[in-house]
C-alpha cells in the first residue's frame, strides 16, 4: 500500500468546545491582563489561537483623553468572544454590579466569568457568596461560567444551578503551581454535564497539557503568558500544549506499568 | 450641579443627561453608567437626566484575567 494515500489525521472533525451553545475550534481562553501593553495583548492572543478572551470591567479612568487606546480596540467583540469577568469582587453584591455593568456595556452580551473571592491572600473563592451570586445571575438570564475550587460536590452544584460552565482552580490564581489535585480534577469531570474549564494556576505548558489530559473541556488562564519573559511565544506553547494535551486524551494513554516492557521482538535475535 | 464620579467629589455646569457628562468628562464612548446603583441603558443615555448629588459610576472594559 502506498503509504502517501494514508490520511494523516485521525483527530475527530468534531471535536469542538460548545459554550453557550456557540461552537469554538480552540480550548485555550485567555486573559488580557498584567500584559506591557495592548499591543502586547494583542499579538499574544493572536498567538494563542484562543477564541474566547476575558476583561476586567472597572472605573474609567476621568481625565484621559479621549484618544487613548480602548482594550476592546484591541481585542474585537467582532473577532473574539468577550468574557468580563468579576474578578476584584468579595463579596455578591459588588458581582452582581459588575456583571450588569458589563452586559449593558457590551450590548446585551450575557456571558460572564462569576468569580467572587475569599481574600487576598489566596484568591480562593468565596463558596457561600458565589453560589449566592450565581443563583441570581442566573435567574437575570446571565450564561454564568464559575470560577470555584477543586471541589466535586461544588461543581455538580454549580452545574445543577443552571451554571453553563464550572471552572476548577488548578491552583491559586497567579501563582503557577500548576495541578494541585489532578485527582479531584478528574472526578470533577466526570461527574459533569457541562463543560469543565481549569481557570488559575496555571504556569507553562505541561500544566495545560496535564489539564487537558485529564479531560477538562479547555483552560483558562492569563499570568503564565503575561509574565513569561516572551508572552507571545508562551502564547503560541500554550495553544500547542492544549491541543497535544486534548488529542492525547481523546488517544487514550497506555495503561502505567511497574516494570519495563520491551519495544521490541523478544523472538528472532541472532544471537543468544 | 454636584456629582459624585466614580467616587470623585465633581462640579459640573450645563450638564443635564448621561450624555452631556461622558461629552464634559471626554471620555471615550465604550462605557457603561450606574446612577445611584441602576443601570442607565446604553441607549437612554441621551435622555436620562441628571441630580444633583447623584452617585455616578462609569466604567469600561480593562486588561483582565
Amino acid at each position: 500500500m502506498n503509504a502517501s494515500v494514508l490520511p494523516v489525521a485521525e483527530k475527530p472533525d468534531e471535536d469542538t468546545l460548545i459554550i453557550a451553545g456557540k461552537v469554538y475550534s480552540s480550548r485555550l481562553l485567555v486573559g488580557t491582563g498584567k500584559y506591557r501593553d495592548l499591543e502586547e495583548t494583542g499579538r499574544a492572543i493572536e498567538a494563542s489561537g484562543a477564541e474566547i478572551v476575558t476583561v476586567a470591567i472597572r472605573r474609567t479612568n476621568i481625565g484621559q483623553t479621549k484618544d487613548e487606546p480602548n482594550l476592546l480596540d484591541y481585542v474585537s467583540p467582532d473577532r473574539y468572544t468577550i468574557l468580563p469577568n468579576t474578578a476584584g469582587c468579595f463579596d455578591a453584591d459588588s458581582a452582581l454590579r459588575t456583571c450588569r455593568l458589563a452586559r449593558e456595556l457590551l450590548g446585551g452580551h450575557d456571558l460572564v466569568k462569576l468569580e467572587v473571592l475569599g481574600d487576598k491572600k489566596t484568591l480562593f473563592p468565596d463558596i457561600p457568596a458565589t453560589l449566592e451570586a450565581a443563583e441570581i445571575l442566573v435567574s437575570e438570564g446571565f450564561k454564568v461560567m464559575v470560577y470555584t475550587n477543586d471541589d466535586p460536590i461544588m461543581a455538580l452544584r454549580f452545574e445543577e444551578m443552571g451554571c453553563i460552565a464550572v471552572m476548577p482552580l488548578a491552583a491559586p490564581i497567579g501563582s503557577g503551581l500548576g495541578i494541585r489535585n489532578p485527582y479531584n480534577i478528574r472526578t470533577i469531570v466526570e461527574n459533569a454535564g457541562v463543560p469543565i474549564l481549569v481557570d488559575a494556576g496555571v504556569g507553562t505548558a505541561s500544566d495545560a497539557a496535564i489539564a487537558m489530559e485529564l479531560g477538562c473541556d479547555g483552560v483558562l488562564m492569563n499570568t503564565a503568558i503575561a509574565e513569561a519573559k516572551n508572552p507571545v511565544l508562551m502564547a503560541s506553547a500554550m495553544n500547542k500544549a492544549v491541543e497535544a494535551g486534548r488529542e492525547a486524551y481523546l488517544a487514550g494513554r497506555m495503561p502505567r506499568r511497574a516494570y519495563a516492557s520491551a519495544s521490541s521482538p523478544i523472538d528472532g535475535t541472532f544471537f543468544s | 450641579m454636584n456629582l459624585l464620579v466614580n467616587g470623585e467629589q465633581t462640579s459640573l455646569t450645563n450638564v443635564a443627561t448621561v450624555s452631556d457628562l461622558i461629552a464634559a468628562l471626554e471620555i471615550g464612548s465604550n462605557v457603561a453608567v450606574e446612577i445611584n446603583r441602576e443601570i442607565v441603558s446604553r441607549s437612554a443615555f441621551d435622555q436620562r437626566r441628571l441630580a444633583d448629588g447623584d452617585e455616578i459610576e462609569i466604567v469600561t472594559a480593562i486588561g483582565g484575567g
